[in-house]
Order: C-alpha cells, then structure tokens, then sequence
C-alpha cells in the first residue's frame, strides 16, 4: 500500500489553473522524483500537499496513508506538517530564522511536536545536526545562520526537517542555491538517512543528474501534467514522452570550430591581474581607514580571437570580478590588455580611450530579469550601443540595424508582432536572453564576456542559447569569456579553461586536459561532481 | 509565454494605469477631484460680484473684464460700480435691460453691506451658506480657498519632488562620501525646528504664499530624496546598468534612462499623500495665523474663524466638509496608486 496517494490533483490561482489533475504515488521508503522546468507546477503540486499553496484553489486528493490531507481541517493540518509529512526548501538562508540560533529552532520543533523538556530538545538538537554531519555539532548549534556556510546551514535544514522522524520528506530543489561540490554532498546526505530511518522522499528538481543518482522513480511534468512516470533507469533509457526525450537531449552539445593552429596575439592577455574592493574595517578604525578585499589575486590569462576560455569556479571565487574587470568596469592593478590595449586608469572614467575600448569588449549577465531595463522598450534597448558608438546614424539606418541583430539571435517580427515597441516583460527567460547578446552584439565587438549565460535558464532553453552562441562564435570570429559554474556548459562550449577559487587561478590548460586529467585536487572534486 | 496574448504592447506605466483604472474608488476620486480643481480654477465664473453681462440701454457690458463707474448705470458717483447695490440691480432690470449674474453673486472679498442679518449670518437665500464675520459669503470663500489651497500644494508638491528626486538621485548614485556628507546634512538639516523659523520669518517678512512656498520646500524634500536615494543605490548595481556602462554610456544618460524611471515608483505613489499634506500644512499655518496675507481666502483662516465664533455652525462645518472631501479624495487616489504600482499584484 502506498504512503501518499495523490488522485487527480488541480491547482488554480484565481482563473488559471497551474496543475491540471496530477496522478502519482509514493510508497513507504520510496524516493520519487518530480522533475520538470520553471512554470511546470511541481513546486505548487509540493506545496499544495501541505496546504502552504498561499491563496490557490486546491481540488482533488491527497490521501496520507489514507486520510485525505485535502479535507482534514486547519488544526489537524499543523499536526501532519513537521510530523509525518517534512519540508526542505531551496534556500536555506531565508527559510531559516536570521534571529535564532539554528540550535534553539530545532528544538522549538522538537518541544512543539514531541513534548520534550527544554534541556533534553537541547541535547537531541545536537545529536540531529551531528546525524547530518556538521562538524563540532555542539558549537554549531548556537550558531545563528549567518554563520554557518550554505552548505552547513542546508544540513541544519534538513536535521530541523528531520527532527520528528517524518514518514515523507518533501524535498523542494534541496541542492539549487549551493555550490556544485556541495551537491553531492547534500544528495549523499538525504540518501543516508533515507535509508537509515526508512522514511520517503518527494525529491523536487530540474537537474536530471540528482534524479538519475538519487531517485527510484520519476515523475515527469510539463506545464501542470505529469507526462510520463516510472522506474529512473526506465524513464532514462527509454523515455516514451517526446517532453521527457526532449529533456533527456538537452544535454549541452559541443559543436565549436577548433582552436586554430599558429600564433595569432591573444585578444586578452592577463598577468597578475589584482582587483581588490575597499571594505569598512571595525570598530573606529574604520573611521578613518578602509580595509581592502582582494576579490582577485595574481591572476594571468590569454584568450585568443575566435576561441573561448571557460571561467570556472564556485560563487565567491572572484570570477565575476574578473570578468567585471576585462570589461573594464572595476579599478583593478597588473597587467590586462583587451585587443591590444589597456584600460586607461581608473578603468570605470568615461576617457575617449576607454570609450572606444568599450565597442570590442561586451558582456551578456547571467539574470535575465535584472539585465533588461523594465522601462525600455526592444528598440531602445538593443539600440542603446548604437546611440552611444554611432550618434551620427539616421533613425532610419539604426533601426533596420536593430532589427537586423535581433534577426541575428533569432527574434523575428513574424513570430512577435511590433516587436520593436515591446517592452522586455512580456519575453521568457529564454528571449531575454537573446536581446540581452543582441544588445551586446550590435556594436560589433570582438569579445563577448557570458557572466553564467544560461544559469538562470531552464535545460531545453539553455541548449538553445548555447547554440546560438556557438553558431554566433563560428559565424564572426567572436571570443567569448565564459564564466559559470557549470562544468557541463564549460565541456559544450571552451576551448580553454581556467578553474578559479578563492580569487587565484589553481589551474589552467586546454580543456580537455583540465577535464580529464585535472592536475589540482580542487579540480578533481569539482569535475568528479559533475559528472555524479 | 505570455507574449503572444496581448495584442499591443503596453508599457510599465501604462498597464499601471490599467490597474489604477480598475480600481474604482480611486479612479473616481480622480475624476471627481479633477472637476473641483477645474471648477476652481473657474471660480470667477461662478462665484463673482460682477455680472458676466450687462445691456444697459442698447448697449452691452463685460464688468468681468473691464472696470465702469457707477455713474454709466445711471448712479451717482465715479466709483466703480456695486452690482449688488439694490439701486443698481433695479436700474439693470428696468426696461429692456438686463445682466447676467454668476451662480453665486460674491466675489472672494465681497462684503455684502445690504445683508439683512448680522455678521456671520446663517444660510439664507441671499447667501447659501451663510457669511464669515467680516460679512463676505461663505461660499465664495470656501471655493477660492480651495482654489489656492490646492494650487499651493501642488506647487509645494513639485518642488519637493524636484529637491527630493534631485537630492536622492545624487546620494544614490554617487554613494560613498557623497552619500556619507549628504546624509548628515539632511540630518542636521531635518532637525531645525521648522515651525519656529516659520513664526521668525513672518515676523521678519511679510507674510506671502510665495514666501511660504520656499520655506515649506526647503523642509519638505527629505523625506522623499531617502526614498529615492534607496532606490538609486538598489537600481544603480542590477545588471542592466552595467550593461550601459560596458556600452559606454554616459553618466548623465545612465542616470535619465535607466536609472530614474524605474526610481520613480515611491515618489509616484507618495504624490497625493504629500500633496494632502501640503494642504494640511498651509491650512494649519493659516490657522495660526502665520500663513497667507489678510485678505486672501484661506481654509485655516475660516477654521480659525469658526473657533472663535463657535455659534457660527456653518462656518465651521462646511470649511471642515471641504477639508475632509479633499483630503479623502486625494487619500483614496494614493491607495489605488500605491495598488497599482505594487509589484506583487498581479496584473490580469
């Protein structure tokens, strides 16, 4: 008999309705995996089980071990959340409580749900973050979540999840906001004490590598539906879906010229490149003086015309500051030169020099969301480089240029009406993408900066965008300074590749030197991550 | 995604619009606001002592806009002629003759020599709510203080966005000592006692609405340039600034096209509050007797009026009624705004 029984759930939001009748079944002990991309509804299917769904119209059954969840009033409710049924969610940081110790808020659960005294809920705090495998649990405990790192605070989660011995465990996008080394990690984790207390567990995700190495089962949804479920090694090896097949292809595919054989100059060439930000010192010295953090330490590169080099790092590494520094948009000391030339000091001036500079170095953002002013239209948009690098131009010529470098990425006036006079909210992900590198492209530069291209992208969208950089790349030359996180993206699309932590370059070479025999332990774990 | 159900394009501004739209509370508080601005505005057309018109013996008069002594009308003297004279108004109903008054036959400091009852007097037929003490009518003082009363907010209002925008942008976009100054000068600034320096300067100065104007902005802009200058620090270091820097775009061009117009969703939504508190500050001065020059008709000066003669009922009440219908139209306008503008509402 199965632990959750979920019939013919809907879910709506006023008139639309986001799931339309999901069908599945978790038995005890199993571990399902519910995958899909942004706007699938596998999230809100989660969160509709506990009933958290915010304002949504819920309709349908969820029976735990045979009692509907769906009709049991309010107060039976908070029994069943936190006691048979746990929730761990994406973002440890917020879904913690900033203002108390991670100690003291597991044992508030275990004095609400297990009636324990204050004293002993205390000592089982301790024994339950040192079950998840927090180092020196017991000074950890009274630690508040500002001080424990992303993947500590995600383990004291899970041990607050874990507290009343749950019969299901609702894992939503458990690993997303960590670093790829700490993927594993997690993953292992909730593997163990699956199967050391017995328990099932909804795993919520987008990345078919965690389902592939955790799950039993998978359950598929595209746009509200559950579109094919069964065992993972029968959904993986024969996906009957055209969505699933689809999503199984969307591996990143390498399809790049090769590096060119000779010695052309390097269109960058970095030697112990050093970006450091002023931070507020403590205390009334701060008064008067400002520390340094150094953000990038020493680094040195070459990127050649026509190729990429792979940044690759985890966040806080002093990738991104790099890449703000070639774009010359960061104060930075040693020595850089792009196409030739260096920054005139301070590189963040508007001199004629940086000026002209600025035409051969673009960048593309990783948020799609962030990187498109919300009050301009497409036109204005992709035509800011124009107004700022060719003034002169008559109205008429700057717009068939526009629409010439958005036909470039693929957006065409048939496919959007008035597409000129749109503004950027009414485009996926996906598209914004697209203005985003047509912005940067219309120009004409000679490198293109990608800080994580297709991180905030869904996989089908991501292959896309990837393949439109690599036909852009073959089709003008470009060089692209690609920084990520995603050793994947790095295999599809470098040519070389630097691996970055802690601001100094650890390791450096063509790329499949670096992924295949990486030299530098940091290498090894993160490549060996990956590929789990 | 949702980019091929709409037909047209719509800006941010304008789907904001829609919203306000759909709220009808606000949008009517709106519409009807606006028609006693505009009637206002119009006041000389509806509230005056003069007629619109006159024929006098063959001829037609404009007394709107031109001056006639009493003596074309047949009266006695060189004056400037009293239409409400009772000798007059016969003169222009003898005959063929006749003139066309204004709804409500006062001016905004007629002072009506022939009322039969004591000043203030109640509401009669002559004078529909009644006269203040100095026997002008109640009517056409509520209308013409209004009329000021607004203009007055709205200008004070505009020049606190203008300071405020301009303060915040400034500290907001060049952070660090610029901020670090600015925001102790607007400390030290926000904490001189405002109404003392009032009561000072109208003691030193004669008391004017243009006088007012610049001592209330000059206090008026610091509450609005924190938002701002919040905004401007949040909105100057997401990614499409960078891309307009990596683009070369100039400062000034970073500042008026990317920056501001998506800083302005405070100081829009603030608009009708401050302006309500505009109209609040200058009626409580007015009040006090610090704020506009005798004569000009003023909301705070009849409040004031209906203290003292606090058996006057209709004074104090109707000035109150038209206090309160403004302040809650111009309230009822900024929650449908802060409603529309509100991120989190969903759109349809």
């Amino acid at each position: 008999m199965s632990l959750l029984e979920v019939r013919n759930l809907r879910v709506s939001f006023g008139a639309k309705t986001v799931v339309h009748g999901v069908d599945f079944a978790i038995a005890p002990g199993e571990k399902l995996a519910l995958v899909g991309e942004s706007g699938s509804g596998k999230s809100i299917t989660a969160l509709s089980l506990l009933r958290l769904a915010g304002d949504a119209h819920v309709e349908g059954e969820a029976l735990l071990r045979g009692r509907d969840l769906l009709a049991l009033s309010e107060r039976e409710m908070r029994g069943v959340r936190g006691g048979d049924i746990a929730m761990v969610f994406q973002e440890p940081m917020t879904a913690l409580n900033p203002l108390m110790t991670v100690g003291r808020q597991i044992a508030e659960v275990l004095e609400q749900k297990k009636a324990l005294a204050p004293a002993q809920s205390a000592q089982a705090a301790i024994e339950l973050l040192a079950k998840t495998g927090i180092p020196e649990p017991a000074r950890r405990a009274l630690a508040y979540p500002h001080q424990l790192s992303g993947g500590q605070r995600q383990r004291a989660m899970i041990a607050m999840a874990l507290a009343c011995e749950p019969a299901l465990l609702l894992a939503d996008e458990p690993t997303t906001a960590l670093d790829v080394t700490l993927r594993g990690q997690i993953l292992d984790l909730l593997s163990d004490l699956q199967r050391a207390s017995g328990m099932a567990v909804l795993l919520i995700t987008h990345d078919l590598n965690l389902v592939r190495r955790f799950a039993d089962r998978v359950a598929v949804m595209e746009q509200g539906l559950v579109v094919e479920q069964g065992p993972v090694e029968q959904v993986f090896a024969r996906p009957q879906h055209a969505y699933t097949q689809r999503l199984i292809a969307s591996q990143p595919r390498r399809d790049v010229a090769p590096a060119p054989v000779g010695d052309a100059p390097p269109l960058v060439r970095a030697d112990g490149l050093r970006v450091a930000y002023p931070v507020p010192l403590p205390g009334v010295r701060g008064w008067f003086r400002k520390g340094e953090f150094v953000a990038v330490q020493g680094a040195g590169l070459r990127l050649l015309p026509g190729q990429t080099l792979g940044v690759v790092g985890e966040s806080g590494s002093g990738k991104s500051t790099l890449a703000q520094a070639i774009l010359g948009l960061l104060p930075h000391a040693g020595e850089l030169q792009v196409a030739g030339q260096a920054w005139q000091q301070p590189a963040t001036r508007n001199t004629p020099h940086n000026q002209a500079l600025r035409q051969q170095v673009q960048v593309v953002f990783q948020d799609p969301f962030s990187s498109l002013s919300p009050r301009l239209t497409v036109e204005e948009i992709v035509g800011e480089g124009l107004r700022v690098h060719a003034p002169a131009l008559p109205e008429a010529e700057r717009r068939a240029r526009v629409q010439q470098a958005l036909a470039d990425v693929g957006l065409a006036e048939a496919q959007f009406p008035g597409l000129l006079a749109r503004y950027p909210h009414e485009f996926s992900g996906g598209q914004r993408q697209r203005l985003a590198i047509a912005r940067a492209l219309i120009v004409g530069p000679k490198l293109l900066v990608l800080d994580e291209p297709t991180s905030a992208l869904d996989v089908t969208i991501q292959q896309q965008v990837l393949g439109l950089l690599q036909r852009l790349q073959k089709e003008r030359g470009l060089s692209y300074l690609l920084i990520t996180h995603d050793v994947e993206v790095i295999r599809a699309m470098a040519h070389e590749v630097i691996v970055m932590k802690d601001g100094e370059v650890l390791e450096s070479g063509p790329v499949r030197q670096v992924l295949e025999a990486p030299r530098h332990p940091y290498t090894q774990r993160l490549v060996a991550a990956a590929q789990a | 995604m949702s980019s091929s159900t709409s037909p047209a394009s719509l800006s941010p501004a304008r789907r904001a619009w829609g919203r306000f739209k759909r709220n009808r509370l606000g949008y009517w508080s709106l519409v009807l606001f606006s028609l006693l601005v505009a009637l206002s505005l119009a006041a000389e057309l509806i509230s005056n002592d003069r007629p619109l018109a006159v024929r006098y013996e063959g001829q037609t008069y404009w007394p709107l806009v031109k001056d006639y002594p009493e003596k074309t009308f047949g009266g006695d003297f060189d004056t400037p002629t009293d239409y409400l004279d009772p000798f007059i108004r016969e003169r222009l109903a003898q005959g063929g003759n006749w003139a066309l008054y204004t709804l409500n036959p006062y001016g905004k400091n007629t002072i009506n020599y022939f009322a039969k009852a004591p000043n203030p007097a109640p509401p009669t037929r002559d004078n529909w709510l009644g006269t203040d003490d100095r026997g002008r009518d109640l009517l056409a003082q509520l209308l013409y203080g209004f009329r000021v009363s607004v203009l007055f907010g709205l200008a004070l209002t505009a020049t606190g966005v203008l300071l405020g925008v301009l303060a915040g942008a400034v500290q907001g976009f060049f952070g660090g000592r610029t901020d670090l100054v600015f925001q102790r000068f607007i400390e030290i600034w926000g904490s001189m006692p405002e109404l003392y320096l009032l009561i000072i300067f109208s003691a030193i100065f004669s008391p004017s609405l243009g006088l007012l104007l610049v001592l209330l902005s000059l206090f008026g802009w610091m509450g609005l340039s924190d938002y701002v200058r919040a905004e401007f620090l949040r909105n100057r270091q997401l990614d499409y600034v960078k891309a307009a820097r990596a683009l070369g775009v100039p400062d000034g061009q970073i500042v008026w096209r990317h920056i501001l117009p998506n800083s302005l969703t405070p100081v829009v939504t603030f608009l009708p509050f401050q302006m309500s508190a505009a109209i609040l500050s200058l009626t409580s001065l007015d009040f006090l007797g610090l704020g506009v020059p005798p004569g000009t008709p003023s909301l705070g000066e009849l409040l004031s009026q209906g203290k003292n003669n606090i058996d006057a009922w209709w004074i104090s009440l109707s000035t109150f009624g038209v206090l309160v219908a403004t302040l809650l139209l111009l309230t009822f306008m900024g929650d449908a705004l802060r409603d529309a503008l509100d991120p989190r509402k969903a759109d349809r």
